[in-house]
């Protein structure tokens, strides 16, 4: 089993493996989508209170997930690549930053453009809305850390490390609904509980939160192709794989 | 089916501008994220191409 992983995260292996994964998330995700999108918005009622804006719940609530969920995989990637010096750790951490960031900014602009309509306001000092830009600030952090140092190692170091530190930040995103008194709502899924929608919202719903996770492994796919290119650029398998993209491109 | 026309569609309620502007905010960030790492990539192998020429013409 060990042996196995390690063969997994050799260089060359890693990035046969992003090859031959991309189209098991790139086709999916067009299909949640399509599916998801069209029952969003056309099959789906009006809600009784908000009418047809709420179907911005169909893009805010799973890039919001994401936001999160990708946050936990770079922190958690980056620990990994510290503890045990894994390179293709370190590929995931980075490439997962502004792949996160991305999300993080869907789901504070449609967050706005949904609150503008049903509060009246765009953007209010609330602790979920807080927490969340917060973590845009995070992302950003880490980010620019991959930036500031001349030495890539060195910088793949300190940037894991803000963001592990940042992992605090999650719980206080999921709870904050709880533990502050909010102008936001409650979760939407739980695993303990129904959800409060009925099944023709929910449903589009949890296409939609697919589609966006298989949009994430598709793009994570891509952009660890390249990182890995690019930092066994000394290898003779990369230089060859180089030529080889050279030559299909003529 | 929700509604009765496209132009009905379009409208959303009254909240067509801000469920379209938000729809199209994600798309655009959404197609940022697909597009970003193919030009990263093609222009590392230009950046590549134009080293091993040097190197063959040495």
């Amino acid at each position: 089993m060990w042996k196995w992983i390690q063969r997994q995260a050799s260089p060359k292996v890693f990035y046969q493996t992003c090859i031959n994964l991309t189209p098991w998330f790139f086709w999916p995700f067009i299909g949640f989508l399509a599916v998801g999108l069209y029952w969003a918005l056309v099959v789906s009622p009006a809600d009784y209170q908000q009418g047809d804006g709420y179907r911005i719940i169909f893009i805010h609530v799973p890039s919001a997930i994401l936001s999160m969920m990708i946050y936990a995989i770079m922190a958690i990637a980056g620990g990994i690549g510290l503890i045990w010096q894994i390179k293709m750790a370190e590929v995931v951490a980075k490439v997962s930053a502004p792949i996160g960031a991305a999300f993080t900014i869907i789901a504070l602009t449609s967050g706005a453009i949904w609150g503008k309509p049903m509060w009246g306001a765009w953007w209010v000092w609330d602790a979920r809305l807080t927490s969340e830009l917060i973590l845009l600030f995070l992302y950003l952090g880490v980010l620019s850390l991959y930036h500031a140092f001349e030495d890539k190692k060195s910088a793949g170091r300190a940037a894991s490390i803000l963001a592990i530190v940042g992992v605090i930040n999650l719980p206080v995103i999921h709870y904050s609904v709880e533990w502050w008194n909010t102008l936001h709502q409650g979760a939407t899924f739980t695993l303990t509980e129904k959800p409060a929608m009925p099944v023709e919202m929910w449903a589009p719903l949890l296409l939609m939160v697919l589609g966006f996770y298989c949009f994430f492994g598709a793009v994570l796919l891509m952009r660890m192709r390249l990182e890995v290119l690019k930092r066994e650029a000394r290898a003779s398998w990369v230089k060859a794989e180089v030529q080889s993209c050279l030559g299909a491109r003529g | 089916m929700s509604f009765s026309s496209f132009g009905d569609f379009l409208a959303m309620g009254h909240h067509g501008l801000y469920v379209w502007t938000a729809y199209g905010i994600c798309l655009a960030v959404l197609a940022l994220n697909v597009v970003a790492p193919i030009l990263a990539r093609k222009r590392y192998l230009q950046q590549e191409a134009r080293r091993l020429r040097r190197e063959t013409d040495k």
